[in-house]
């Protein structure tokens, strides 16, 4: 059984629709596993989530598995305007990191209701449940995730999806060389086991070298750490994500173009993630 | 799917803020295995890190001949190290010990548990104050 994604929004930090983010898109992350059966597995819930959910209306699917990698904004304002939310028979199972305070419910409903939101979370009519995340790898119809936490600003993960043989990691927000990537023995490299050896990567991907001097502990990856990681892991394809809010089209492009010197012949060449990409590892 | 035997978060950032650190420290997971020491801890312990691997802490600790400031031998039990792996509650003494160039050293050590969650413990910190 092949893995398969749709990426319906790869932008970080802050959504930036225009002219000039047209080809690789201004929604912030989303991304859907597309499943063979009734329910639909969705990662994260930025900004792409919203035409998600209308796609997901349109195909009548009533069951959502929702998971979290962590709830700065950027990961989760799409969620009030994701329209199965608010059809009765649908259910929806948001799963998120634990955190030391309060729970996965408590943190998400501060920003789905007043003064941030004019409804309540009591009033949204579809069947939603919140769980932290399991310990244990989690199972639905071929396809197992599993998480681990991820060097990140508060309680962040990353994502592993694995069917039969084929994996796909998913690290958009990360800062691996916070504590070292080259040099460390893969156990002591942060998600270095979520993407160990993974048909694709998708990672941070954030900013140019010269950028990331100044935005240290930001919790984002330069491209060049990003090509780094990917080698140190031993993953095979790189897809670069969460992009830069400054960055037009041309100058992902450029960002792409240093990847690929980086990378020079190891492996395929990185690409960059885009609004309505598919990937499929088979 | 299994995921690779992988440090915990907690462990990683510990070292990395150990490894920045010009007071000698130590790091053991919540098995109470001596997982990283250092630079400066090299010093105390005679030893680089990448010469040796890991280790139970009270092995470690055990080659020092850790005695009270009266000489008596220093019970496992009551080593900072110990208290903070079994008991989970911070601890501090100042004892003697014999480094590694033979030399009896009175030393102060703070250990401390480090909980990713409340109920999620992941190791100890070992920090040895020197004069």
């Amino acid at each position: 059984m092949p893995l398969r994604l749709k990426i319906w929004g790869c932008r970080g930090s802050v959504p930036t629709p225009g002219p000039d983010t047209v080809t690789y898109g201004g929604n912030t992350s989303c991304v859907e596993v597309l499943l063979d059966d009734e329910a639909a597995l969705v990662l994260d819930a930025g900004t792409g989530i919203r035409a998600l959910g209308l796609d997901l209306v349109g195909r009548g699917i009533r069951q959502i598995h929702l998971f979290l990698t962590h709830l700065h904004l950027d990961h989760l304002e799409g969620l009030r305007f994701f329209a199965p939310l608010w059809d009765p028979d649908v259910t929806v199972d948001v799963w998120g990191p634990r955190s030391p305070v309060l729970s996965l419910r408590e943190r998400i409903l501060r920003g789905f209701s007043p003064p941030l939101f004019p409804i309540d979370f009591r009033d949204v009519p579809a069947r939603v449940t919140f769980h932290d995340l399991p310990a244990e790898p989690w199972r639905t119809n071929g396809v197992s995730l599993s998480s681990d936490l991820v060097l990140h600003p508060g309680p962040t993960v990353g994502f592993r999806l694995e069917a039969g043989v084929l994996s796909v990691a998913y690290l958009p927000d990360h800062e691996p060389a916070l504590a070292g990537i080259q040099g460390r023995s893969p156990d002591w490299v942060s998600g270095g086991a979520l993407a160990a050896g993974a048909d694709v990567l998708l990672h941070d991907a954030q900013y140019l070298d010269e950028e990331y001097g100044s935005r240290i502990g930001w919790g984002h990856s330069s491209v060049d750490d990003a090509v780094a990681y990917r080698r140190a892991v031993g993953a095979e394809r790189l897809v670069l994500f969460h992009h830069e809010p400054e960055r037009s089209d041309h100058g992902l492009e450029l960002l792409e173009d240093r990847a690929r010197e980086l990378s020079g012949s190891d492996g395929p060449a990185p690409e960059l993630a885009r609004e309505g990409m598919l990937i499929e590892v088979a | 799917m299994e995921l690779q035997r992988q440090k915990h978060l907690v462990l990683i950032l510990a070292r990395e803020f150990a490894s920045n650190l010009s007071t000698p420290t130590l790091v053991m997971d919540a098995d109470g295995n001596l997982v990283f020491y250092n630079e400066a801890a090299e010093g105390v312990i005679g030893r680089r890190f990448s010469e040796v691997s890991e280790m139970a802490l009270d092995d470690w600790v055990a080659g020092f001949e850790p005695r009270t400031l009266d000489s008596e031998p220093l019970a496992r039990e009551d080593r900072p190290g110990s208290i903070a792996l079994e008991q989970r509650r911070a601890s501090h003494l100042r004892y003697l010990v014999t480094s590694a160039d033979g030399v009896e050293r009175e030393i102060e050590v703070t250990a401390f548990p480090l909980f990713a969650h409340t109920d999620e413990f992941v190791g100890v910190v070992v920090i040895f104050w020197r004069d």
